[in-house]
């Protein structure tokens, strides 16, 4: 549709340049396979990175992951870096759905412990965690003292109350906690919008899946991760639900304001932003930090009520399921953090927008238990396929702000992907294939069957050959809850 | 006259809406975002309510007419089915709503939406034709 609308540049097999021009003050870099890069020229993505470009301050490259594709503001799989001094902080650069991310748990459980015992298990996942639009809790409504605690202590809030332990938030990015955060910057309708939403999945592409280790890759780092060839996993992937999408929602009325205060040149609304150092761009990182505390409870407490359905479906006590954390990863975010720009050490503003954080061995941030192998990257693939865990590398520090690829990517829109599932029965053919599904919409299942999205291993491979992540492991759903 | 019709975005919804009036394209914009999230045929208009919304320009009054909506849905748990604008300015409008509460025995959620985004987001008019676009986050 769009090809050749771009210059490309092949700078290898896995990378192309979009070369500096207009008002572009930097190079886009995308990470993809030539195949790949035929698809994603078919959508406004490639202009996303261009439009990124654009902003003040952005450090390195504007870059695409090779799940890239179409958002709005920035591209899904975009990564931008900007200057603490000259930059900008753009809620549009994190997304409404603030710290939606990715946590990977395993257990004491051989997958063929629980094969029969899958409905069951499905069933009562499905009851225990409220999934859908607006799902909320009847058992738990915070009150606004409780809900701002949650704001400012994240997963800790949650291990306070009961849900986890202490040992786990050393397994979650940023030990489940952001700091900075400020509930006084939060509306009364975000706070409204999250009080009755902790603790549950919503809609979309949100799930929790229990799936196997079907592939180990590299036995030594597999082992560290206590990760092991048909031991059973689960994966929650779910973010700030309506807080968030409240506070991005909030935020980009200000910087609308902000932008043309500080004369900034914006190619598309969707991108507006603020000198990071400015009043309207610090406040913005202190209440993202709050929805990202908000998600971080979220799946926190999403992994006790995973505990207590394995416990109560498989009738096995907390000791047979020995169900931890392998780790917790946001893919929506923006985090100052440690760069190597021309050589020294400084402080950037890193946006993550679909896309995950890929520190390597030994750096400070890579949790204890993980400091010889690099921190977890966490992959999920489609209902139908598999995903994937990776770890992050000394390259991914050095060229992309420590980042990789974030899920699958989206090839079918979902107007396309529901026609393409129009008249099939996708719960049943993924029966067929052995694996349960339930989920609160059958729309929502049809918008997400397997050929809406890439195929996850061909992106996984793309950022294992580039050298911006290893692959360590393969897992393969069992059954999945979704929204 | 067509109200809305869909377009293609990959990884959200997008909607083209069209109205011979400013009034009656914002009708059709949240006519639209409930055709999506519901099917309408199965909702009555039990319950009326008006509400004043306010933007800087027609495009941002349109992404916080449509982000009023959402927000009323999620936290009054309520599907609309008829907007009715009561007066419409660039920058400011006053609107009649009619709907019920959501009752999960009687009405479908075909598709949540997350958010109205300003991506791509306009409003024109031409020869006496409005048209807007707008994409969801979903």
């Amino acid at each position: 549709m769009n090809e050749g609308k771009y210059k490309i540049q092949k700078i290898d097999d896995y990378r192309w340049r979009i070369p500096r021009e207009g008002k572009m003050r930097v190079d886009g870099i995308v990470y993809a396979d030539e195949e790949m890069m035929k698809e994603i020229q078919k959508d406004e993505s490639l202009q996303q990175v261009i439009n990124v470009a654009y902003l003040p301050g952005i450090v390195g490259h504007s870059l695409g992951m090779p799940d890239i594709h179409w958002g709005y503001g920035f591209p899904i799989g975009g990564v931008a870096a900007f200057d603490l001094d000259e930059g900008v902080v753009s809620p549009g650069g994190v997304g409404y759905d603030i710290n939606c991310g990715v946590r990977l748990l395993r257990t004491g459980l051989q997958r063929h412990a629980i094969s029969g015992k899958l409905e069951t298990l499905v069933n009562t996942l499905f009851s225990n965690i409220p999934s859908g639009v607006g799902s909320h809790r009847k058992d738990l409504k915070l009150t606004l003292p409780e809900e701002k605690r949650v704001l400012i202590n994240g997963a800790q809030w949650a291990v306070s109350q009961g849900y986890g332990t202490k040992e786990e938030l050393e397994h979650i990015e940023e030990r489940g906690c952001i700091a900075g955060a400020d509930p006084e910057l939060i509306s009364d309708r975000a706070l409204e919008r999250g009080r009755a939403q902790l603790g549950t999945l919503g809609s979309g592409n949100h799930f929790v899946e229990v799936g196997y280790v079907s592939e180990v890759y590299d036995e030594k780092i597999a082992r560290v991760l206590g990760l092991e060839k048909n031991g059973v996993t689960i994966v929650v992937h779910t973010g700030s639900r309506g807080l968030g999408y409240q506070v991005c929602d909030d935020f980009i009325r200000v910087m609308i304001n902000a932008a043309k205060k500080y004369n900034i040149d914006l190619p598309d609304r969707q991108l507006c932003c603020a000198p990071i150092n400015s009043p309207q761009g610090q406040e913005y990182l202190a209440a993202m930090a709050c929805a990202a505390n908000y998600a971080f409870a979220n799946r926190q407490m999403i992994t006790h009520w995973v505990k207590e359905s394995f416990e109560g479906a498989l009738q096995v006590s907390p000791s047979e399921s020995q169900i931890s954390i392998v780790y917790d990863v946001c893919h929506n975010i923006a985090k100052i953090e440690d760069h190597i720009v021309e050589g020294k050490k400084k402080p950037l503003c890193v946006h993550r927008k679909g896309a995950t954080r890929a520190f390597p061995p030994q750096h400070p941030q890579t949790p204890e238990a993980y400091k010889e192998v690099g921190q977890p990257v966490l992959i999920p693939g489609d209902m139908g396929r598999c995903s994937y865990v990776l770890v992050g590398t000394e390259k991914a520090y050095t060229s992309t702000f420590g980042s990789t690829c974030h899920g699958a990517g989206r090839v079918l829109s979902r107007v396309k992907a529901k026609k393409a599932a129009g008249g099939r029965n996708i719960a049943r053919e993924l029966k067929d294939q052995g694996i349960l599904v339930r989920a609160d919409s059958q729309a929502t299942l049809n918008e997400e069957l397997s050929e809406a999205y890439k195929d996850v291993t061909e992106v996984v491979d793309v950022v294992e050959y580039a050298g911006i992540s290893k692959k360590i492991a393969q897992l393969k759903p069992l059954c999945v809850i979704k929204g | 006259m067509l109200k809305y019709k869909l377009i293609d975005h990959t990884a959200d919804i997008g909607i083209d809406i069209f109205g011979s009036t400013m009034k009656e394209l914002f009708s059709n914009a949240g006519y639209a975002m409930f055709d999506i999230i519901t099917d309408l045929s199965s909702v009555d208009s039990k319950n009326s309510r008006t509400i004043a919304v306010e933007g800087i320009d027609r495009e941002q009054l349109l992404v916080n007419w449509l982000s009023e909506l959402l927000y009323l849905h999620e936290v009054e748990n309520i599907l609309f089915k008829e907007f009715c604008i009561d007066k419409i300015e660039d920058n400011r409008l006053v609107a009649t709503l009619c709907g019920e509460p959501l009752d999960e025995r009687k009405h479908i959620i075909k598709t949540g939406i997350k958010a109205v985004t300003y991506h791509n987001l306009s409003v024109k008019e031409e020869n006496n034709r409005w048209k807007a676009r707008v994409i969801f986050d979903l």
